[in-house]
């Protein structure tokens, strides 16, 4: 069962424009995000699915337009400030430290959470240790979520694609965020890892309630997941609705499939 | 024969254990990376509450209550406190498909089921229309659950929450408990255990407490297992040995039963618990050697020539060193520098360096394999059992291991050999009959109290120890009367690491054909080293590299077939590698993953045609379940590789 969809707003992105130089990635974007939803964003190669997220956690800051997250509206955020907001992410390639252990991976996801200053966490006593051992059952437990036990402590580095994204999610999960924006999830997995990453995609959304905004391309997969899906092609939102209303919608078939000119 | 005593239940036991053992750990279970740990005065408390609590939920005495999952303590406690209620209860395998799972379920008239997970419950609701009776589900693993119906389905942990309050606020309740566990005793049936069932539908053996724990009491003391000792809770529930080696014995003797994080976790929780009795069937000691091996042909080449050199040591003066038979000094101290160097590492890396009494069981082990982990200082030993005996029939004393024979009778076990060269036995831990089945119980009791096993064997004359053949009904002979023993042929076959499965033919033939299963894991790291570029398990399995590397291991078991008389015209000489891993979803294995013999031979009947016909390959489509139940059609073409007969040798046989 999904978490209750309430109506509120967590973010609302309106009238987005972004540009490199004479390249005009996104145009005009609108969109927002309902607490406790699963909501896509998809489109064609190049349709700005990327930027538009790069946006919404601060790491590009759009020509125009303004995004509220929790009722604060900024035009220009850090991405640092982003994850102290409460926005977690993965990457499209995955980015994680390749030679550190799984575990590691994801205590690095409890940085901000860290309360003890650096002199504490040298000494390692007292109240960092108590911190620590927190931070490391909160860990444990999304380990124990993932069903990744057995790689608990190999390198990263060693581990195959699949899993790596796994444990990039766990690293986002850590961070115990209000939203979490997921860029391709499922890109080049097999159809059994896309199947066990969607049961994972909804269970984090049942069981901890986090809102997920995430970019997908394969089309199947998201059609399934979403409670809305919004379309972005060329830069532009051509559509925007529940994934039933968007396999309808014309605009999003031309830009899929082409129209003949 | 050994007395229980006054202990002649489970619950007895549990409350002797939690006065005598209190601050003893009873139970640890990895959960969150970490192990946690209960004392035998904690479980006390808790199965007090949890039998509360399954009260109120309805549970009465002689209900049962099926079990379905891994080995986790609240599965373990669902069984002990429903032997509390003197509800009967009935663990199942948990890798069985839904359709064996109702088979069970609806045969044993289970009321309650206890599931570990989410998978298991939805395999429990997608078959319970077919389960009038079943009532209620409880499970362990809350995750994924929420938005299940709450009427029927209920936390284990929060009965045992709710029987805690319910025991404080009417004391009425705790009293009923108590003089429930009173009441209790040896005839009370403790157990059904539902066989594998390598012929037709599983049948419930039902075993009372009583039995249970003078078999128990026997054989710990034979081992003189105390609750010092610590075990690894591996294997499936419902199988005899888990039940008797975790569950029995470690009530009765006090020691720890010690649950892995998850069944993909074994290896390394092996490592850390470190445990002191290990119980494996050989294919696991069969899987781990092929690891290891794997492991050693990547390593530095100054490893591997230290590894074959000790290895070549041990088993020149391992098995005496081991048994105390005298060894010249220079033996004895090169022996000492190979454990130092090899043995004892290696033990470590598998997790068997404290281990003290090992036993394989359940299926013959191949000598070499049995021969080399007790030339590195495993004190392995094998016995020979029946779930209908409640697990000892035989087992080896220490001191007098032989790898072809499965030793003297267990203490109190009288066995004897009937005409027909079939073993049978009278033993304490036996069985009460088979659960609503009169006919398959008289069938298999002889007149005057005796069980049948249906295997063939015969006491060896210089040892004293029983030694078994096979499968009385396996056992055949070629078309010119060479003694064929399929089980024979087919252990030495897996003892190569390339060799997973075999299944050998040969009864009223001409010749002796096989069928071959590669092992994927030793296989495929052939492949990546060799460069053998392929796609699937299927086109792995037919690659012409890998029929000739397997033609070698098969050519070595002629040679070995040759140097023993009576076997020597048993030699294989074609063989074929199947395109499939055979599998339990399939029927083609048991849920013990035992080969199921003559299926198979049904099911692959064109390629034993092509086996004995000359044929050079064939045509084979099979159906396959998936694990989730669905079914698919794989279609292949497989080969046959003919194989030289090798002349036999001039008696130079091994001295036995």
């Amino acid at each position: 069962m999904r978490a209750p969809d309430t109506n509120e707003i967590l973010l609302e992105v309106e009238g987005v424009a972004l540009a490199f130089g004479g390249v005009k990635a996104l145009r005009d974007v609108s969109f927002n995000v309902r607490k406790g939803e699963i909501r896509a964003i998809i489109g064609p190669n190049g349709a700005g699915k990327t930027s538009m997220l790069n946006v919404v956690n601060g790491f590009y800051h759009p020509n125009h337009g303004a995004i509220t997250f929790k009722g604060r509206t900024r035009a220009k955020m850090q991405p640092f400030e982003a994850a102290r907001g409460g926005i977690a992410r993965t990457f499209q390639n995955v980015a994680l430290f390749k030679g550190m252990s799984a575990l590691d991976n994801i205590m690095t996801g409890r940085t901000l959470k860290v309360r003890r200053g650096l002199l504490w966490q040298v000494l390692r006593y007292g109240p960092a240790l108590a911190e620590e051992v927190e931070h490391r059952r909160k860990v444990e437990e999304i380990i124990d979520f993932l069903e990744i036990e057995t790689i608990r402590k190999v390198p990263v580095g060693r581990l195959p694609y699949g899993l790596q994204k796994r444990v990039e999610l766990g690293r986002a999960l850590a961070m115990e965020p209000d939203l979490l924006l997921l860029d391709e999830p499922m890109a080049g997995m097999n159809l059994e890892e896309k199947e066990d990453m969607s049961r994972f995609i909804i269970d984090v959304n049942n069981h901890y309630g986090t809102t997920i905004t995430l970019i997908e391309h394969d089309m199947a997969v998201v059609m399934d997941l979403s409670d809305r899906v919004a379309v972005l092609d060329h830069g532009v939102k051509i559509a925007d609705g529940t994934p039933a209303e968007v396999k309808m919608s014309q605009a999003v078939i031309d830009a899929y499939l082409g129209v003949a000119h | 024969m050994a007395g229980g005593g006054s202990y002649d239940t489970f619950p007895k036991l549990l409350l002797r254990n939690s006065a005598q053992f209190g601050t003893r750990p009873a139970f640890r279970h990895k959960d969150l990376g970490i192990w946690q740990s209960w004392t035998w005065t904690q479980v006390a408390e808790i199965i007090r509450a949890y039998a509360a609590g399954l009260h109120r939920l309805g549970l009465r005495e002689g209900d049962t209550v099926a079990i379905v999952g891994s080995n986790r303590p609240k599965l373990y406690w669902t069984m002990m406190a429903a032997q509390v209620l003197r509800a009967i209860p009935v663990p199942v395998y948990s890798d069985a498909v839904a359709d064996e799972l109702a088979f069970v379920l609806a045969h044993a008239d289970a009321k309650l089921v206890a599931a570990q997970d989410q998978e298991q419950v939805d395999k429990v609701l997608s078959v319970s229309d077919r389960l009038p009776q079943l009532n209620k589900i409880v499970y362990d693993e809350p995750r994924g659950l929420d938005g299940y119906d709450r009427s029927r389905l209920i936390a284990i942990g929060d009965i045992i929450a709710d029987g805690r309050t319910a025991l404080a606020a009417e004391p009425t309740l705790g009293k009923r408990i108590d003089e429930s566990i009173r009441a209790g005793n040896g005839s009370d049936i403790a157990v059904i255990l539902y066989t594998s069932g390598t012929t037709g539908a599983p049948k419930g053996v039902m075993l009372s407490a009583r039995n249970c724990i003078d078999a128990a009491i026997d054989t710990t003391r034979f081992d003189r297992l105390t609750d010092k000792d610590v075990v690894l809770a591996y294997l499936p529930l419902a199988w005899a040995g888990d039940h008797y080696v975790s569950y029995v014995q470690g009530l009765v003797a006090g020691y720890c039963m010690a649950c892995p994080e998850s069944s993909d976790t074994i290896e390394q929780d092996r490592h850390e618990i470190g445990p002191t009795f290990y119980l494996a069937p050989p294919r696991i000691f069969e899987a781990m050697l092929t690891r290891l091996m794997v492991r050693m042909e990547d390593a530095a080449l100054i490893k591997r020539r230290l590894f074959s050199y000790f290895l070549d040591v041990a088993q020149r003066y391992g098995e005496q060193v081991l048994t105390g038979r005298p060894v010249p000094l220079s033996g004895r101290l090169i022996y000492a520098l190979g454990r130092w160097l090899v043995y004892e590492p290696l033990k470590n890396v598998l997790g068997l360096s404290q281990v003290r009494v090992a036993y394989t069981g359940g299926e013959a082990i191949g000598p070499d394999l049995f021969a080399f982990y007790r030339s590195i200082g495993l004190n392995l030993k094998q016995l020979y059992g029946q779930t209908e005996a409640f697990l000892y029939v035989t087992c080896q004393p220490d001191g007098e291991i032989y790898s072809d024979t499965v030793g003297p009778p267990a203490p109190n076990v009288d066995i004897r050999i009937a005409e027909s060269g079939e073993v049978q036995f009278r033993s304490p831990g036996m069985f009460l009959g088979y659960f609503k089945d009169q006919a398959k119980t008289a069938e298999a009791m002889t007149s005057d109290g005796y069980v049948r096993t249906g295997d063939a064997g015969f006491f060896d004359e210089k040892t004293g120890h029983l030694k078994v053949i096979d499968r009385a009904k396996d056992v055949g002979r070629l078309a010119d009367g060479t003694m064929f023993a399929p089980k024979y042929l087919e252990n030495k076959l897996k003892f190569y690491p390339n060799i997973k499965e075999a299944i050998t033919f040969g009864d009223s033939r001409e010749f002796v054909c096989a069928m071959l299963n590669i092992d994927p894991v030793a296989v495929a790291n052939w492949a990546e080293r060799n460069n053998v570029a392929y796609g699937s398990y299927h086109e792995l399995a037919g690659h012409p590299l890998v029929y000739d590397m397997v033609a070698k291991d098969v050519a070595a078991v002629n040679r070995s077939l040759a140097a023993e008389k009576q076997l020597a015209g048993a030699q294989i000489r074609r063989f074929l590698i199947l395109h499939k891993e055979l599998d339990a979803d399939d029927g083609e294995l048991t849920r013990t993953q035992k080969v199921r013999r003559r299926f198979v031979a049904e099911r692959y009947a064109p390629l034993v045609t092509a086996l004995y016909n000359g044929a050079h390959d064939a045509d084979i489509s099979t159906e396959v379940t998936f694990e989730d139940g669905r079914k698919g059609k794989i279609a292949a073409r497989v080969k046959v590789r003919d194989m030289q007969v090798i002349a036999p040798a001039e008696s130079l046989g091994r001295a036995a």
